[in-house]
This record gives structure tokens, sequence and C-alpha cells, in this order.
């Protein structure tokens, strides 16, 4: 650039949003490809995420043995996808409902759930049983938290706590060893993510109580993938 | 720039002589987190190849128009950009193994192996010398890994790629897998090569 110049737009040039322009020039381009990055891939990962939920379901509602047992035997439950609204202060709130049939019988109700971690959103899979009384299984899909401490909810040993706990009250949870049902302990390091997820859990199973055993009152046919 | 080292020499010492993991200890994170399989290791690798490789030339093309003051932001921002662009093509076509790796991916972005690449040599050499480098330091960066974990694997599963490979009478040592294992490989490895190094300097 000329001096000259340099002296007419001087007042211009040493402005902090024309020297950023190259970051906000980039910034935009950049933006615009993820975007596209994410229309042409979002679906496929949805998919992939609805895949592993279906996966999941056995598991989640009779347990692991009684799920394996019946993949040996080739049989297979009847899934049938629902998407539950829920207005809770005025705002609606979606839940992605999947209930499980087997021989026309329910067995139990599989929710997906998500909300703030520690780090990010965390993404559940929770089973349940038919009558609400008890959960039947966990299952993180998703979460980003601190490595080596709250990723240890993914932990077989961790999900564990929370198969056949009350589902009629609150879980609690604590720092020194869980000795009543409906107490979890917290994972070391970790409370804010134990805590997350159990609070997850109780807003879901308050939320869905009654319209999942009160019936189809407000029950919608054909779940969309907004959990 | 006639002191500036060549495509081909950026390529070279990009594997051994300034390999970023045992010669500069760079990207320390993911070498000691996600070498407990080698599927892990390799896929880790060919993640930070890429947002290596793409980070690189954009930072190289660029070069000319960058602001002492505003380019580490700019560097954050490319490699970010690409890490994001890493993390949904993993969890879109190799799912699974997204999961595995879960934050690991999106860490990459705070990964000093692609930030010092972009300024020792990309914000100063073209495009083609930085893209070379980028391969380079790729490849070293890829080995420094599947060495650490083929060692782990093997000796913690008794497998390697999920084969069993070790006599059905190996006792799996467990903690091989397990974070203190990572050290301990990573720690003996990286003594085994200092010692050589010098050995052969003397």
């Amino acid at each position: 650039m000329s001096s000259e110049n340099q002296k007419t737009i001087g007042g211009l040039k040493s402005s902090n949003l024309v020297q950023a322009w190259l970051v906000l020039v980039l910034a935009m381009g950049f933006g615009v490809s993820l975007a596209g990055v994410q229309l042409a891939l979002g679906p496929i990962i949805e998919s992939n995420k609805i895949n592993e939920t279906l996966e999941k379901i056995p598991e989640l509602v009779l347990g692991n043995a009684l799920a394996a047992k019946m993949a040996t035997e080739n049989q297979t439950l009847e899934i049938a996808p629902r998407q539950v609204t829920v207005t809770k202060a005025g705002r609606a709130k979606f839940y992605s409902v999947y209930e499980a049939r087997y021989q026309g019988d329910l067995k139990g109700w599989v929710v997906k759930t998500k909300g703030q971690g520690y780090a990010d959103t965390i993404e559940l899979l929770l089973g349940l049983s038919p009558d609400l009384h008890a959960i039947t299984g966990l299952f993180v899909l998703d979460q980003k938290e601190t490595p080596g401490l709250g990723n240890k909810i993914v932990t077989d040993a961790w999900r564990g706590q929370f198969i056949d706990a009350p589902a009629d009250r609150s879980l609690v949870v604590v720092k020194t060893g869980a000795a009543q049902p409906g107490e979890i302990d917290a994972v070391t390091g970790a409370t804010i993510s134990s805590k997350s997820v159990t609070a997850l859990i109780n807003t879901a199973i308050g939320d869905l109580r009654k319209p999942l055993t009160a019936g189809t009152a407000t029950v919608e046919e054909g779940g969309k993938d907004n959990g | 720039m006639a002191d500036q080292p060549t495509a081909t020499e950026r390529l070279i010492q990009g594997i051994l002589p300034e390999n970023p993991v045992y010669r500069q200890l760079l990207g320390l994170c993911p070498t000691l987190a996600v070498t407990n399989s080698l599927m892990a290791a390799v896929t880790m690798a060919g993640a930070v190849g890429f947002v290596l490789l793409c980070a690189n030339v954009i930072i190289s093309l660029i070069r000319d128009l960058l602001k002492p003051h505003l380019r580490i932001v700019v560097f954050t921002l490319t490699i970010a950009t690409f890490v994001t662009i890493a993390d949904r093509l993993l969890a879109a076509y190799l799912y699974q193994m997204s999961k595995t790796l879960g934050p690991y991916i999106p860490l990459i972005i705070v990964n000093c192996i692609i930030i010092c690449r972009c300024e020792v040599v990309a914000s100063k050499q073209a495009p083609i010398v930085a893209a070379a480098d980028a391969i380079g330091q790729s490849l070293g960066f890829g080995l420094a890994l599947s060495s650490i974990a083929a060692i782990r694997e093997i000796l913690g599963t008794g497998a390697l790629f999920g084969l069993r490979v070790m006599p059905a009478l190996w006792p799996d040592w467990v903690i091989m897998v397990l974070p203190p294992g990572a050290f301990l490989t990573f720690g003996l490895l990286l003594g085994a090569i200092n010692w050589i190094t010098d050995k052969k300097k003397a």
C-alpha cells in the first residue's frame, strides 16, 4: 500500500475491525463449509444413532442375559417409536420413547433424553419397566465429559447401579458409598457429571410418568428423532 | 529463503529425525490416551494427519496475508474447522470408532503438533513444502502412536487389531491397556530411542 493511501485511511487502518478482516472472512468461509458438512453428514450420523438405539433396546428392557438369549434364539422385540410431548411451565418438551413388546405384551419402555453435562450435552437411553416402577437399563449414547473422570459414566460398573433402581422416587447422588436403594455413587472427581446424568433420569421419569401410565392421551404415533 | 529446508527434507525429517512424539515431545495427550488399541491409534493418527495437511496447506496459501498479532487466531480457526469436519466424518462413517475416541477427536484442536507446524513451516514456506511437512509429521506421529499401541495391545490383551497373536498361555497384562501402561510404554520407548541415538553419536 502506498504511503499516500496509508495517510488517508490511517484512522480506518488502525481500527480492530479492519485489522481482523482475514479472521472475519475466514470465519465466514469456514462457517459456511461447516454448515455444508453438517447438511451432508447430519442425516447419516442421526441414522447411526437411531440404529444404535434400536440395537440397544432389548438389552435395556430385558437385561443383558435375556437379550443375548433372545438374540441367539433369533427372536426380536416389536419396537414402536413414539413421540411424547410434555408441556412444562408453558414450554413443550419432546421425548422419543420406544415401546418394546414381545408377542403383544408390553415389556418396557426406552426413553431417549438429553441435557447439559459437565462439558457438553449428554445423551442417554433409559430403560423403564412397563409400570414405571423400576429402571431396567441405562446407556450413554453421546457424551464429551472429561476423559479419565467424567467419561466413566459410560462404564458398565457405573451404569450398572441404575439397573433395578426404583423409579418411583428421585434418585440421589451420594459421595460416600450408596447404601440404600435409590442412592447412586458419584464417579470420583466427577460429581457434576454424575449429578447431571441422575438429574436427567429423574426429570425424564417425572415428565413421562403420566403420559406413559395414563394410556395414550398425549402420545402421538411416529417418533421423530429429537429426544 | 535459501536456508529453509526443502519439501523432501521436511518430509523425511518429520518421520524420524524430528519425530513429533519421540523428538519434539508434542501431542502427548492422544499419544497416551488412545494407544490402548492399534485400531484407535491408527484412526487417531489419520484424523490428525487430515487436519494437519488441510491446516498447513490453507495457512501456507494465506501466509502473506497473516498479521503477526493475529496469526494464532487464524491458525486456531483453521484447525478447529478441520477438526470439526474430521469429527463429523468419523461419526458418519466410523461410528463405533468415533465413540471409542470420544472427546479426543475434538481435542485435536489443542494438539500442539499442528499449531507448531503452522507456525514453523506453513506460515513461512510454500504450500508444497507445507504439505510435504504435514505428511512427514503425520507419518511420524502415526509411527509413534502405532508403536506404542502395538506394544500395549499385544501385552495387554494378547491381540493385535483384535486378532489373537500371543499363545493362549499368555496372561494378559491388563495394566498395559490401562493408563499406567501408556506411561510405562512411552517412557521405555523414549528411553530406548534416546539411548540408541546417544550411542550412534558417540
